[in-house]
């Protein structure tokens, strides 16, 4: 057994890890979630800003990182929504222009009423990275002076008075990496005081803890936090809770928990083969 | 001559975004000079894309070893770059549907988001998704518990990865009412021996710390490397010529 394990092919610990994953989706695995204070302070951001407060989404991902995005994306953009305010995307990633979408073709299907241009609209991607933030929180039609197709912002009823972001309620981030959540802080929230809240990877999360709770309200760290956030959403609007394509990340839980169970198991076997080849003296 | 005029365009605008940050009359000559970076951006992904195109047809046509994957790369860019340009598929936008070039480029039905949809995607969400694969792998293989260090790193592990999921709240959901009935305190005191909680307190406490930390001193490092290069002391970044 000792042989087999210290020389295990790690094409087995990739079938495990396939199997792993592939049960829990393939069976549509959830569990309960238990929402954290720091998914809370996210939800109670939003939730109590009053009726059409003004929210700039910026979207600053791509497909790499959808996976773990985009259900809080979805999250956000139905909590938005529900909260009937004005939403206003925009992505500095070049692949995000797309995730924009997905999120507008969400409020035309599950939102009928709501209006491109008076309840959303879109900006669409911005090249420059920091460096738009850092114009767009003095002076957005200096960088933007139209929507993502071609419209004038003077044409547009939901952008017609707006000269900078200064004039958002809420700045809310779905980030990836560079540019993103850091930045927002960095060049809009911390300089101007505007309210921010994120959802990044989870990679990123321990890098944003620094700047909780003054310059970022709260953040929701990867799939864990989206399904803490979903739960919170339900709970406030039975509408969301019956719709099985508002609960993704929950979803997804089930796979991560398994997924992480394995692991756990794989590095206490691995210390195993370890301590028993150093007893043995042929430890590596 | 060659030095010394990349040297006072980046001294110049260096404090100029320095005055835009801390007086407020001067806020508009920030915005301009990160304007000018934009377009400085646009010739550098010019001078990207020319050597992207120098160094694979290089090795190309000097047959080295993985020359094929080279030709796929330049097939891929080339053929990407022209459906971009002549915005291939993409339509007029109702507001002026006389002139053909105004479209979205990435509308969906274009050239470019078929290739976004059929390519970048599926490829860019295989190769994330494939990471689960080698940590796994990895976690086998390299985490020892070696000595006192990569212990506690771990036990932080386990914490952290049972903790994110919903085996946190099932293991040990039971220890803060369990603590209470033995101690006769409250069961708030024992919360943060829950896992889930625990994990909380990870990132909150220790984690925090350590990169506020970490952040500091890098912005300190930031600020003395800046003035540097403001007063002209450090000139590596104009490089060797």
């Amino acid at each position: 057994m000792y042989e087999f394990l210290k020389n295990l092919d790690r094409r087995w610990i990739f079938l495990l890890m396939l199997l792993a994953v592939s049960f829990p989706i393939l069976g549509r695995w959830s569990f309960p979630e238990k929402i954290s204070p720091m998914v809370h302070d996210v939800f109670a951001a939003i939730e109590e800003l009053p009726e059409g407060s003004k929210v700039l989404i910026s979207f600053d991902y791509d497909p790499g990182s959808q996976g773990e995005l985009q259900p809080m994306a979805s999250a956000f953009t139905r909590h938005c929504a529900e909260k009937k305010f004005k939403m206003y995307f925009l992505c500095l990633w070049p692949l995000g222009e797309p995730m924009i979408e997905k999120s507008t073709n969400l409020l035309k299907k599950e939102y009928p009423d709501l209006k491109y241009g008076e309840d959303f609209m879109s900006f669409g991607f911005k090249a420059g990275g920091e460096g738009v933030i850092k114009v767009i929180v003095t002076n957005m039609r200096e960088l933007i002076p139209t929507d993502q197709f071609g419209t004038g912002l003077d044409n547009i009823p939901m952008t017609k008075g707006i000269q900078n972001i200064q004039q958002m309620d809420l700045i809310i981030n779905v980030s990836a990496g560079d540019p993103g959540t850091k930045q927002w802080v960095q060049f809009a929230s911390t300089p101007y005081d505007l309210l921010t809240v994120s959802g990044c990877t989870g990679v990123q999360a321990p890098l944003l803890y620094p700047y909780i709770p003054k310059q970022l309200r709260g953040l929701l760290g990867a799939i864990k936090g989206a399904a803490e956030y979903e739960q919170a959403i339900d709970e406030h609007y039975p509408k969301i809770a019956a719709m099985p394509e508002a609960q993704e990340a929950k979803q997804r839980m089930g796979a991560q928990l398994v997924a992480h169970i394995l692991m756990v198991i794989l590095i206490i076997v691995g210390n195993i083969v370890y301590f028993v080849g150093r007893k043995r003296g042929d430890a590596r | 001559m060659k030095r010394t005029v990349p040297l006072l365009i980046a001294m110049f605008a260096g404090i100029m975004l320095l005055a835009s940050t801390f007086i407020p009359l001067t806020e508009t000559w920030g915005e301009t000079v990160t304007i000018w970076f934009d377009i400085l951006a646009v010739g550098a992904f010019v001078l990207g894309g020319g050597n992207l195109l120098k160094i694979h047809l290089e090795k190309i046509s000097s047959k080295r070893s993985g020359w094929a994957f080279s030709v796929v790369t330049l097939l891929a860019f080339v053929i990407t770059l022209w459906v971009g340009l002549v915005q291939w598929g993409v339509n007029p936008p109702k507001l002026y549907p006389t002139h053909s070039w105004a479209g979205n480029y990435i509308e969906e039905g274009s050239g470019l988001f078929w290739i976004y949809d059929n390519v970048v995607y599926p490829l860019t969400a295989t190769m994330f998704a494939m990471l689960a694969f080698y940590v796994a792998s990895a976690a086998f293989r390299a985490f020892r518990a070696k000595n006192i260090e990569a212990t506690l790193l771990l036990f932080t592990a386990f914490i952290v990865l049972l903790g994110r999921t919903y085996a946190g709240v099932f293991l040990t959901d039971w220890v803060p009412g369990f603590m209470a009935m033995i101690t006769g305190m409250t069961p708030e005191h024992f919360n943060t021996m829950q896992l889930d909680e625990l994990t909380g307190w990870i990132m909150n406490a220790p984690n925090k710390a350590g990169n506020r930390a970490i952040t500091i001193g890098i912005a300190l490092g930031v600020v003395s490397y800046s003035l540097k290069i403001l007063m002209g002391v450090d000139r590596s970044y104009l490089g060797q010529d």
